[in-house]
């Protein structure tokens, strides 16, 4: 298979996958609510029905609002096309790690501009935070993964998912269990879960994420809550494929991309399953207190590239 | 861990499964609507209190609730008009919410419904005649569904909702 065959895969794979993770994380707390809960593929149904509502546009409202979803979508399709989800075999030099978290980035302040561009209080506070919280955990985002890319010498995720699947003795030290507890928290805070941000809040004055989409309607809300859930696909792989990286594809046999892709499902199935059961029994953190939570998982990291360095 | 924290942590779980389910199993679907046959079993619901009692909220919320658990049907609560597809109403439309009410509605994108929740919703009930009181919703917005009571059963509410989701 050609490199750009299984990059489409790879995308069409995340796309339809992501919103069947979110499906995941709401029927396990659900569960454990004593709830029946929904379907696991109830938020394809709702994306399907805003998909064919009419969007509708703030009276205010100018390019930046309009633009946002399609860009969101735009930059976490790319990430999932060359990102080493399935196959982790460096034919495209497309998912290098700074590219990869520069473009999650791009998304993330096209949301907050079109926050901004709707006019209401809502919006402005929302992007305000989303803007505080991008600041502090992008850099962690970085130094997570750099602690992995010191020891194989290439910032390509690729390379490292590669390399660990290979050769995980030279990769993985006890130092990478620090960056991976600072990646984890990372992810969690850019996704918008508990304890940074509560996807199921009804309250305007405690949302983040939800505050920025208040203004949304049919098609427009669809491709945002649609990149939204991408999004936390793909960090979710990330996190899986870069720390345990076993069963990716690092050959482009079409038997091993298949093998490679139901363990990749299964991992970030597992992963968002036991991310909404700790959601039950952790509160949502005062925002004055995210910064610390943050600040954290930096220090982690940081740790866990001075570790690795010097362990080389 | 401190060792209170861990308590709480493995009392919750010890909680989780002694409660087990605790989702009653369904009653009855109500009347299947035409207009809502487009919404294919996804219906997401802005709630507007236009001068109820709040009687009629604490149903809606027991709906909602584990026991009555209506998310399994495909209802979901939003935070914003923009997202919903159902307006629900409770209350008579005082003279202040009037206005608001008007401003919700046509905030919502099209197609869009309304469900007048209780019987004050309907014809004005306990408050028929109030020097605030404007008049039923179904005066101020076109009202698709009733559901009737005072406040109506959690029971009702979800048999109205699935009727517009269809399952
Ligand atoms: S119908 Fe009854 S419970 Fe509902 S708002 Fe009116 S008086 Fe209150």
């Amino acid at each position: 298979m050609t490199p750009w065959l299984v990059a489409v895969a790879q995308a069409a794979l995340l796309a339809l996958a992501a919103p069947l993770v979110v499906g995941v994380t709401r029927a396990v707390p659900a569960r454990l609510a004593g709830r029946a809960g929904g379907r696991i593929a109830q938020p394809w149904r709702d994306l399907c029905k805003q998909l064919r509502k009419q969007p509708t546009s703030p009276a205010d409202a100018s390019m930046f609002f309009v633009a946002a979803p399609a860009v969101m979508m735009a930059t976490s399709l790319i990430v999932a096309a060359t990102g080493p989800f399935i196959a982790a075999t460096s034919l495209f030099g497309g998912a290098d790690l700074i590219v990869v978290v520069g473009l999650l980035l791009l998304g993330t302040v096209a949301l907050a501009l079109a926050g901004l561009d709707t006019g209401t209080a809502f919006g402005g506070m929302g992007a305000s935070r989303a803007m505080v919280i991008a600041a502090l955990v992008e850099p962690t985002l970085l130094l997570a993964v750099f602690a992995l890319s010191f020891r194989v010498g290439s910032t390509d995720l690729s390379r490292i998912v590669a390399a660990g699947a290979t050769e995980p003795a030279r990769v993985f030290t006890p130092a990478s269990l620090l960056a991976a507890a600072a990646l984890a928290i990372a992810t969690l805070a850019e996704t918008g879960r508990i304890p940074v941000d509560n996807p199921a809040t009804h309250l305007e004055l405690t949302m983040v994420h939800e505050a920025m989409v208040l203004e949304y309607s049919g098609r427009d809300l669809a491709l945002v809550e649609w990149a939204a859930a991408l999004r936390l696909s793909i960090l979710l792989g990330l996190l899986a494929n870069l720390f345990a990286p076993w069963g990716v594809a690092t050959s482009l046999d079409p038997m091993w991309l298949a093998v490679g892709a139901a363990v990749f499902i299964g991992k970030v199935c597992g992963l968002a399953a036991l991310l909404s059961a700790g959601e039950v029994w952790t509160a949502k953190l005062r925002l004055f207190r995210v910064p610390e939570l943050l600040a954290g998982s930096f220090f982690l990291g940081l740790l866990a590239v001075l570790a690795s360095a010097i362990l080389a | 861990m401190s060792g209170r924290a861990s308590g709480v942590g493995v009392g919750l779980i010890r909680k989780i499964r002694s409660a087990g389910r605790v989702a009653e199993p369904a009653g009855d679907r109500g009347e299947r609507l035409p207009q809502a046959a487009g919404l294919a079993g996804s219906v997401q619901v802005r709630h507007v209190d236009a001068g109820s009692c709040n009687g009629c909220e604490i149903e809606i919320g027991q709906a909602f609730s584990p026991v009555y658990d209506i998310e399994r049907y495909g209802v979901r609560l939003v935070a914003s008009p923009r997202h919903a597809d159902v307006l629900t109403v409770t209350g008579p439309v005082t003279v202040n919410m009037a206005s608001a009410l008007r401003k919700a509605y046509e905030a919502m994108p099209e197609p869009r419904l309304v469900v007048a929740i209780g019987d004050c919703a309907k014809d004005c009930g306990v408050f028929a005649g109030g020097h605030g009181v404007a008049g039923p919703v179904s005066d101020v917005v076109p009202v698709d569904a009733q559901v009737p009571g005072c406040p109506p059963e959690p029971d009702a509410i979800v048999a109205a909702l699935r009727g517009l989701t269809g399952r």
